[in-house]
């Protein structure tokens, strides 16, 4: 129970979002209706994407630094789950265009970028699954790790905001700022939506490391 | 920091020495652009400035994932071991990375040159897009550098060079369109200048990370 609080308070968390976001109060927007809903999900998911991500290209530096095969077991998995929230978050974000911007996919420059993340992480998987010496597959699988993680700044942060984008954020307005969101809105989105889904990567990520230890185990027992 | 100069600068005239006595990549990848270009010129005849454009970057990715394939596949193991050992990773990385820049810029005025001659001529300002293609092709080859080198250690063909590289590349080749598009204008734009940056700084980042991490890869 202990060792666990942190995955009831991801459980607490989520409902609350989940019936907060739903049935809360939301300030009332021209185009965006009540589909500003999505901001504590599709948002929420991509700040999992980012933290995974970033644990990810930190075991990836550890295992540089001290070549644990536990280290690499640790960076893949958590690649895997930021991939995951990412692709979530990509399809968020489309269900979200398809009632405000008309279709689900206009080549916007910030769906472009996402997606060009996620093609390079896709990317380190099947470089990972290219090679069969475990050694040589964790070190170079941590090495184009901590290249892909540094290629998600430029792609999803900084192009994009650069050039003409219908996303909030584009063309130079930062959209995270304290001025843009309704306050009744920061009440669930900033202390349940972000750490709820960001508590929610971190959970299924290490039952799927945990899995894998236990595999592990049980091939060199065998 | 002389003695490291020094070594980056002999091992970039090897290369170079060893591409003008064999002249096995520089001829070979001359071939391609040439047989590419004469190809897309008996499909589209002579397209309109936007399709040009496109056809253009897209010619120079790919005689840059060949150019890079070939000059850095072609060593053999032993003596990659051998160059690692002498020189530091570090200064056997920046060799390689200067001496593909070198190589792209050569296949870019070639490629532009041949494009020019058999596709038509729709460039308002020549020299402009002639700089344009010169960091185009130098960008993509610090890119595809990298990846020949992750490639190499995978032990893996160009093949896998050219499935890791192609996402990875499309950032810069959405810049370089970008850039293209406001270099073809005919009147100047804005916002050139901050784009050309922004791509420069991404190479910077892209030589940094290959500078830092490549003596992780060959140590074996």
């Amino acid at each position: 129970m202990l060792k666990n609080w942190w995955k009831i308070l991801c459980v607490i968390l989520l409902t609350y979002t989940i019936l907060a976001g739903f049935l809360g109060p939301v300030p009332a927007k021209p185009i965006l209706n009540e589909t500003i809903r999505n901001l504590y999900f599709h948002v929420g998911m991509w700040f999992a994407m980012m933290a995974l991500f970033t644990v990810s290209a930190i075991y990836s530096v550890f295992y540089l630094w001290k070549s644990k095969p536990n280290y690499d077991l640790y960076s893949l998995e958590f690649a895997k789950g930021g991939i995951v929230f990412g692709c979530l978050g990509l399809a968020t974000g489309s269900i979200w265009a398809r009632y405000t911007w008309g279709a689900f996919w206009s080549n916007d420059p910030k769906q472009l970028g996402a997606a060009i993340a996620l093609l390079i992480y896709f990317a380190y998987l099947v470089l990972r699954n290219s090679m069969t010496d475990m050694d040589k597959r964790a070190r170079i699988g941590a090495v184009y790790n901590i290249f892909a993680y540094a290629m998600l700044f430029p792609t999803i942060l900084i192009i994009p905001r650069m050039v003409d984008s219908l996303h909030p954020g584009g063309m130079g307005n930062p959209a995270m700022n304290t001025k843009d969101i309704d306050s009744r809105m920061i009440t669930i989105f900033w202390p349940a939506a972000v750490p709820g889904w960001i508590l929610l990567g971190v959970w299924i990520t290490t039952l799927r490391i945990r899995l894998q230890l236990l595999v592990e185990k049980k091939l060199s027992h065998a | 920091m002389k003695g490291s100069f020094l070594q980056i600068w002999a091992l970039f005239k090897k290369d170079l020495l060893l591409e003008v006595r064999q002249q096995y990549s520089f001829y070979g990848v001359l071939l391609y652009v040439a047989s590419t270009i004469f190809v897309l010129y008996l499909a589209m005849g002579q397209p309109e400035a936007d399709v040009w454009k496109g056809l253009f970057w897209m010619i120079q990715l790919f005689v840059c994932v060949n150019a890079v394939a070939k000059s850095f596949l072609q060593e053999g193991r032993g003596r990659l071991l051998y160059f690692y050992s002498i020189t530091g990773a570090a200064n056997f990385i920046l060799s390689k990375l200067l001496f593909n820049a070198l190589l792209m810029l050569l296949m870019s005025i070639l490629s532009l040159g041949l494009f020019v001659l058999m596709l038509g001529d729709p460039m308002p300002d020549p020299l402009r897009f002639v700089g344009i293609s010169w960091l185009g092709g130098v960008s993509l080859s610090l890119v595809f550098t990298f990846l020949a080198a992750i490639a190499a250690r995978a032990q893996q063909s160009a093949a896998l060079m050219a499935i890791l590289g192609f996402p990875l590349v499309i950032p810069q080749l959405l810049l370089l369109s970008k850039i293209s598009n406001i270099a073809f204008a005919d009147v100047l734009q804005g916002g050139l200048a901050g784009m050309i940056v922004v791509l420069a700084a991404l190479d910077v980042l892209i030589v940094v990370l290959s500078l830092i991490l490549f003596p992780f890869l060959w140590k074996d």
